[in-house]
């Protein structure tokens, strides 16, 4: 039973159907405690199709997942937070013009002085928590009262992944965090993704970015035309191997693959 | 060096407030041959004349930074202010409508018509949340419906002989009173609170807020039903000021409300806005109003001057939004 014990997310056979575009088939996928994965494959191969099943966005056309040993099923990307898994959208999810500790706490902020719904705010906890968290993460946010809108796309990508990463319990999923940064800002991401390797929070990564999978996770699973067609730890592969499985031509051809 | 972008957006609306209020001064003297502001009961009656929308006003502003709209203020008022009409009337009241029920304690009006204002709003909120119907829509649906109600009520027979109790409400100061404690409390609400912080996301980001766990739907009716809860107070103030209850009290007061709370500051688009700046818009609508008095000149050219300063105002907002865009770039 040990084994079982140590896997955080586990499904079976998730399937997912558009009308008659099957764009997830028979997906069977675990994540142990503390592991960082990747999620890989061209476009189209199912990698979004797989996250929004299991952050709740949408719900499969069958199969089931088990977090934590329980069988769940989210029918909301809210149910699905509440239960420990946080994730980092491509589109931020960000309120533009709130400022940065009023993102990082949206929707659990400190309270001063419960009242229910017109409970006063903690403002300077917050503050000293949002500046805490932001540290950690080296990232340079002059004016944290600043609206978010106001910021660079890092910056907001910053403010974005802290949050997760801040408040995180249980499994974070990031899609393509760094897609839209600068090589700096990229290269902050990473170093938070690092940051919460150290502290053991399990992570799935969706990246194209081979050269960054390779420098962050564990093991990397390689999805095509809807189903998985690999699981393989990084350390035992190559740039090759993989992109021959996003493909499905045979090694050789990739040698000189730009994106490796 | 002088940095505009760190002004507060109602720095410049306090602006153009001095500044209207300044240009009726000059043109009180060459024309009128008197002073405009040297007239300290003239700017009483002033702030007295737009409290009434102003207190409407608080309300809308929420409901506008959550990317709504409340058309129903002026109809909610007149509602509110046949009911509480109906049962503040005095022990001697001739006809009245309920025969039973006369010279009851303040409080029992005041109650209903705020209650009567919380249920329009409720209404509204709880159709424009689990409807999806656009708030325009179904706000304006409550304005007909509201007014007609008020007209219903009584068959549209007005309500007199209100008992001096509860007329002690709407006499003297007491509005401008009630309205600048609304709109302190409001001011403070939204800033320091987890409902403001709500409002303000929901606004600015549904989906985001969503995710975030805030219950959009049920934070979006109380956000109308306070929004409804104060046109009922308004509704409470104005009759008992004017000593009647008339289903056609408080015509158009929605649009001048909105007007104040646009020029103000506050983005349609929600997100976006304060009660400070809603309350300067109101003193700018009651200085427009009062000048024009003021100089005597006829009340369709100060419609006139009233719309195309809400024009103006979004024009300079959007194009003040716009610089601050491109200077954060």
């Amino acid at each position: 039973m040990s084994i079982q014990d140590d896997i955080i997310l586990r499904t079976d056979n998730l399937t997912k159907h558009y009308g008659g575009v099957h764009a997830l088939e028979d997906a069977c996928f675990t994540l142990r405690k503390g592991e960082h994965v990747a999620i890989v494959g061209d476009n189209g191969a199912g990698k979004s199709t797989f996250v929004r099943q299991i952050t709740g966005v949408e719900q499969p056309t069958s199969g089931d997942i088990f977090f934590e040993g329980k069988r769940v099923e989210f029918n909301s990307p809210l149910e699905a937070r509440e239960a420990g898994i946080e994730s980092v959208f491509q589109d931020l999810a960000l309120c533009n013009h709130l400022d940065v500790p009023s993102n990082l706490f949206l929707g659990r902020e400190e309270i001063l002085f419960n009242l229910g719904p017109f409970s006063i705010l903690n403002e300077k906890k917050m503050m000293q928590k949002a500046h805490a968290v932001l540290e950690k993460t080296a990232i340079k946010i002059p004016n944290l009262n600043n609206q978010v809108g106001d910021m660079s796309g890092g910056q907001r990508q910053c403010v974005a992944i802290s949050r997760s990463a801040s408040f995180a319990s249980k499994l974070i999923i990031m899609d393509e965090p760094t897609a839209a940064l600068g090589v700096q800002e990229t290269t902050q991401v990473e170093n938070i993704i690092r940051g919460l390797k150290q502290q053991e929070v399990p992570l799935i990564l969706i990246s194209h970015n081979l050269r960054q999978v390779f420098n962050l996770v564990d093991k990397i699973w390689v999805f095509r035309r809807g189903r998985i067609v690999g699981e393989v730890n990084a350390a035992d592969t190559d740039g090759n191997e993989i992109v021959s499985m996003i493909t499905g031509v045979t090694r050789g051809v990739h040698d000189n693959a730009s994106y490796i | 060096m002088f940095k505009r972008a760190n002004l507060p957006a109602e720095a410049s609306i306090f602006l153009v407030l001095v500044g209207i209020a300044v240009l009726f001064e000059i043109i009180g003297w060459l024309v009128v041959g008197q002073s405009f502001l040297g007239n300290s009961k003239r700017l009483v009656i002033m702030i007295l004349q737009v409290s009434i929308i102003g207190i409407i006003a608080v309300g809308v502003t929420q409901v506008i930074i959550t990317a709504g709209i409340d058309l129903s203020g002026g109809a909610v008022l007149a509602l509110a202010a046949m009911v509480a009409a109906s049962l503040a009337q005095s022990a001697d009241a001739f006809s009245p409508v309920y025969p039973d029920l006369l010279g009851l304690p303040v409080i029992i009006p005041v109650a209903a018509g705020i209650m009567v204002g919380a249920a329009c709003g409720w209404a509204n909120g709880s159709i424009t949340a689990y409807t999806g119907i656009p708030p325009f829509i179904a706000t304006l649906g409550m304005l007909v419906t509201a007014r007609a109600l008020a007209v219903l009520y009584t068959e549209g027979q007005p309500v007199y002989s209100l008992s001096d109790s509860f007329s002690v409400i709407g006499s003297g100061a007491w509005p401008v009173a009630i309205f600048f404690v609304v709109a302190i409390l409001f001011h403070l609400i939204l800033n320091h609170t987890k409902y403001g912080k709500h409002t303000y996301a929901i606004g600015s980001n549904e989906k985001a807020a969503r995710i975030a766990g805030i219950n959009v739907k049920r934070h979006k009716i109380l956000v109308y039903t306070i929004a409804g809860s104060l046109s009922g107070l308004a509704g409470v103030i104005m009759c008992s000021r004017a000593t009647i209850g008339q289903s056609g009290m408080g015509m158009m007061y929605e649009l001048d409300a909105i007007s104040a709370v646009v020029i103000g500051g506050t983005s349609l688009f929600g997100g976006r806005g304060r009660i400070s700046g809603t309350v300067i818009g109101v003193c700018i609508l009651g200085v427009i109003t009062s000048g024009f008095t003021f100089l005597r000149i006829d009340f369709y050219y100060q419609e006139i001057a009233k719309g195309m300063i809400i024009v103006t105002a979004v024009m300079l907002d959007q194009h003040r939004q716009k610089l601050r865009r491109e200077r954060s770039v």
